[in-house]
């Protein structure tokens, strides 16, 4: 029995938490929701680092042929903003969400693993410290967040920046599988009696897919960075094509991990959209078998589409072909998920709170990202439109537009449940109308400067492009009102956080298990798991009559 | 720089036929893309107008799991148009880029950090930074680098290809209207990425062959004092250890060729425009043009640099 139950004090807040009092106590915690909580608050800070990082970029290219920024220091700008934003902004944001939701939605008390968990974080905080450690250590990485071969090698860049990327991002991937093993092991041995794996939330179940993504993706990147390190502290030349080496290979390697990480990175979010819409639909999730599959198929399908990243690198035809029709697969069960979300909402009785405006939101910008994204399986237009600002809308599309309005979509739904406090409505309403100005302002005419030529990855363009300037200019504009979106979202979260009001430990009436104790949870989690009938053991709680009628599996 | 007069680059705005090929594909699939974002967008604006929570509402909706045969067509149709999209992939991929058999090339591109060689194997023309091409003849480039990844893009010719060391692809041309076009290597290759400019020049086939015979021409010594004195410093500096110029021992292949520098409109890679005085601030230190490029900070003084932009204007 812990303190908590002992004393009966009811838990409303997480200073109600005794074992939670002091640092000491979250240094040392093997709990998985301190864990959760330290990985989101570790990955939101990153935002915000990410964000800085991203408003130099938008003000050096504010106008042509500007000199804000040096060009060294605008390359190592936008390499440190990909890698922040991707492995310690949104890895361990996804992270966080996974280990702190599931043992909750499953009904179970902690992870499988509880000291592999803290590891796990341990390890990114170390990892990420590390890659930041370089502007210190002699200069940051500068060959971009996806390295290409021989660029890395130490006679291109002789500067310790990119030793640096790679350790930190061989550290941060072992703890990545770390992590993938135990969520994994988690979902697969701690769901509570009577859920079985049709019964999991759908959350849960894109968490156990992204878990074996991580899993299967990561070390094939794990193992082509120690070639980079050789081949810049060793002398190997795995990568060095003037003695024998292949700068493709890299490509290969870095891509079989790089596409299925974007699915590792969107599935989580489409987890919380697929939570968030039935709730404030007050609908049970349209066509769940069909969701679930597709899932799986996406899972598939990606570790079979990393050449679409590569069809300009003059490749073969029959293998384009192959990676031309995968990756145009790929995007019907995409599509099915955003049919399935259409027919949620459709017939049901639509709460628009914050959190659901932000997943309604996803889904527009989403379908704008994978559509965009079926233009490059259309080789041809791959061949135009790679590497240029498109590229650069497309995937801010998916993963800013996409897979983070669908985790802010989640902060507003679950912080009453971590915190124990909602967060202000009116606060939360006008960030989101600022960000999707923001948002769409800065990203959509990006579309269009890749049609105008605009390259990626440039410090400046020339005089004498009207349209590139002008773009470029609305660009940067929009983006402040984005940045002033997002500190509108933190400020949102601190004061709710002290002064937001309680919220109980239901507030949405929602039906997954993690409702079905305090806001916060106790350590223990549940004192007692109800019976799980469905993948909605809440609303059978509410419905007795209606257990095992209609597709309760 | 003089090149005001180039086409806005515009990956509409097709100069070859190629480029042609793959806008019309393009009006295709974007056309598609605008169905779908329609249907999507429509129907959720209409779920989000019908199916909003009435003030005072509590009550639940009915609750329904799914329609198999709904889902199976939003799973098939989307199929369907995808196939379709695959088939004429495949189609223009073939017509845009067939496959080249013997043939040898009619340009070999090598892209080096940052700037463009561009060496016409049938004539023996080398010559850097501006490409030119006749119109209306398919010519075949050769894509090679010299150092890093770079990728060749002009975005009103179609497609792009990367220049991957140890590794050489092809790209057919078939320019259908002259004039000057832009573009810019494509693929992050380092420090001066962003300056890495490509000047294309589509020419009649006449002026392309009056070009070639222009380009192989050995000039003349200079005769004019100021170019004799250049010409002795170019010689005995490091200048020579980098570039070449015909008809002097001048044949290192590191920098881009000189000998015609003359011609072209720019130098540095587009970065500035060709005037004897830029030539001069540039080869006093091209680190202000162009910081980390590989030209170092020649420590001359400006006499001496005027002297040697005079040289090297004045071969013809």
């Amino acid at each position: 029995m812990t303190d908590a139950l002992r004393s009966h004090k009811p838990i409303q807040t997480l200073a109600d938490i005794p074992e939670y009092e002091g640092l000491w106590s979250w240094v040392t915690s093997i709990d998985h929701k301190q864990i959760g909580i330290m990985y989101i608050g570790s990955a939101l800070f990153f935002f915000l680092v990410g964000l800085a990082l991203a408003l130099i970029i938008k003000i050096q290219l504010m106008f042509p042929m500007n000199r804000f920024i040096s060009q060294d220091f605008y390359n190592q700008t936008f390499t440190m903003h990909g890698t922040t934003m991707i492995f310690l902004m949104a890895m361990p944001l996804l992270f966080g969400y996974s280990v702190y939701l599931t043992p909750l939605m499953i009904g179970a008390r902690d992870m499988a693993y509880p000291r592999l968990n803290a590891m796990g974080y341990w390890i990114y905080l170390f990892g990420a410290l590390l890659l930041w450690f370089s502007f210190l250590g002699g200069g940051a990485p500068s060959a971009g967040w996806f390295s290409y071969a021989p660029l890395t090698e130490k006679g291109f860049l002789f500067d310790p920046g990119v030793t640096y990327w790679c350790l930190s991002l061989l550290v941060m991937g072992i703890g990545s599988v770390g992590t993938a093993i135990n969520l994994i092991s988690t979902i697969l041995t701690l769901r509570a009696p009577g859920m079985t794996l049709q019964r999991v939330p759908l959350f849960v179940w894109m968490v156990l897919t992204t878990a074996f993504l991580v899993l299967l993706s990561f070390p094939a990147l794990n193992a082509a960075i120690v070639m980079i390190l050789f081949d810049r502290e060793l002398n190997t030349v795995f990568f060095s094509p003037s003695h024998g080496g292949s700068a493709i290979l890299w490509q290969n390697y870095f891509w079989f991990f790089g596409h299925p990480e974007v699915y590792i990175l969107i599935l989580p979010g489409f987890g919380v959209v697929t939570e968030v819409i039935p709730v404030f639909s007050r609908k049970v999730i349209y066509g769940a078998g069909f969701l679930a599959a597709s899932t799986v198929a996406i899972g598939f399908l990606s570790f079979g589409v990393w050449m679409h990243h590569m069809f300009a690198t003059g490749l073969g035809f029959s293998v384009l072909y192959v990676f031309a029709v995968s990756s145009l697969l790929i995007a019907v069960p995409t599509g099915i998920k955003v049919w399935t979300w259409i027919a949620t909402m459709w017939g049901g009785k639509i709460r628009f709170t914050t959190a659901m405006l932000f997943a309604t939101a996803f889904v527009i910008q989403f379908t704008i990202g994978g559509l965009s994204g079926v233009t490059f399986a259309v080789i041809p237009l791959d061949w135009q439109l790679t590497d240029s600002y498109y590229v650069v809308a497309h995937i801010h599309y998916v993963l800013l537009g996409g897979m983070m309005f669908a985790m802010i979509a989640g902060a507003y739904y679950w912080f009453p449940k971590v915190t124990g406090r909602m967060m202000s409505e009116t606060l939360g309403k006008w960030h989101f109308w600022l960000m999707v100005i923001g948002f769409n302002g800065t990203f959509f005419v990006m579309h269009i400067l890749g049609v105008v030529g605009m390259p990626r990855r440039v410090w400046t363009y020339p005089y004498g492009q009207p349209l590139v300037a002008t773009l470029n200019l609305v660009s940067s504009l929009f983006a402040i009102v984005l940045a002033g979106s997002i500190l509108l979202f933190f400020w949102n979260m601190i004061h709710s956080f002290f002064k937001g009001k309680i919220a109980g430990p239901n507030p949405w009436n929602a039906w997954t298990l993690e409702w079905a104790t305090s806001s916060p949870p106790h350590p223990e989690n549940f004192e007692l798991v109800p019976p799980v009938h469905s993948r909605r053991p809440l609303w059978d709680l509410q419905h007795p009559d209606q257990i095992g009628k209609g597709g309760h599996h | 720089m003089d090149i005001t007069n180039a086409h806005l680059s515009n990956i509409f705005a097709f100069a070859t036929e190629q480029a042609r090929s793959i806008v019309y594909l393009h009006y295709i699939d974007m056309a598609v893309c605008f169905v779908i974002m329609a249907t999507v967008l429509g129907l959720l604006t209409a779920a989000a107008v019908k199916f909003r929570q009435k003030p005072g509402d509590n009550t639940d909706p009915e609750q329904y799991e799914g329609n198999l045969k709904l889902e199976i067509t939003w799973t098939a149709i989307p199929a369907v148009i995808l196939l379709v999209l695959g088939i004429l992939t495949f189609l223009v991929m073939h017509e845009v880029n067939p496959a080249i058999g013997k043939r040898k090339p009619d340009v070999v591109v090598v892209a080096k950090q940052w700037w463009w060689e561009y060496r016409y194997p049938n004539s023996g023309v080398v010559t850097a930074n501006e490409l030119y091409l006749p119109e209306g003849v398919n010519s075949l480039l050769e894509i090679n680098s010299g150092d890093v990844v770079h990728s060749f893009w002009v975005p009103n010719f179609g497609e792009k290809m990367d220049a991957i060391p140890g590794h050489a692809n092809f790209l057919f041309l078939k320019p259908t209207e002259k004039g000057t076009y832009t573009g810019s290597c494509s693929e992050y290759c380092g420090a001066e990425h962003s300056l890495m400019r490509i000047v294309a020049n589509v020419v009649s086939p006449e002026e392309f062959a009056t070009w070639q015979q222009n380009q192989l021409k050995v000039p003349a010594p200079p005769t004019d004092k100021d170019a004799i004195h250049g010409q002795q410093i170019f010689m005995s500096e490091t200048c020579v250890q980098c570039h070449a110029i015909s008809g002097t021992p001048a044949n290192a292949r590191i920098g881009p060729d000189l000998t015609h520098l003359s011609t072209r409109k720019t130098i540095g890679s587009g970065v500035i425009e060709n005037t004897p005085e830029n030539v001069a601030l540039w080869i006093m230190n091209a680190q202000v043009f162009k910081p980390g490029c590989h030209m170092p900070q020649m420590r001359l003084t400006h006499k001496d640099a005027h002297d040697i932009a005079v040289y090297l204007e004045g071969l013809k």
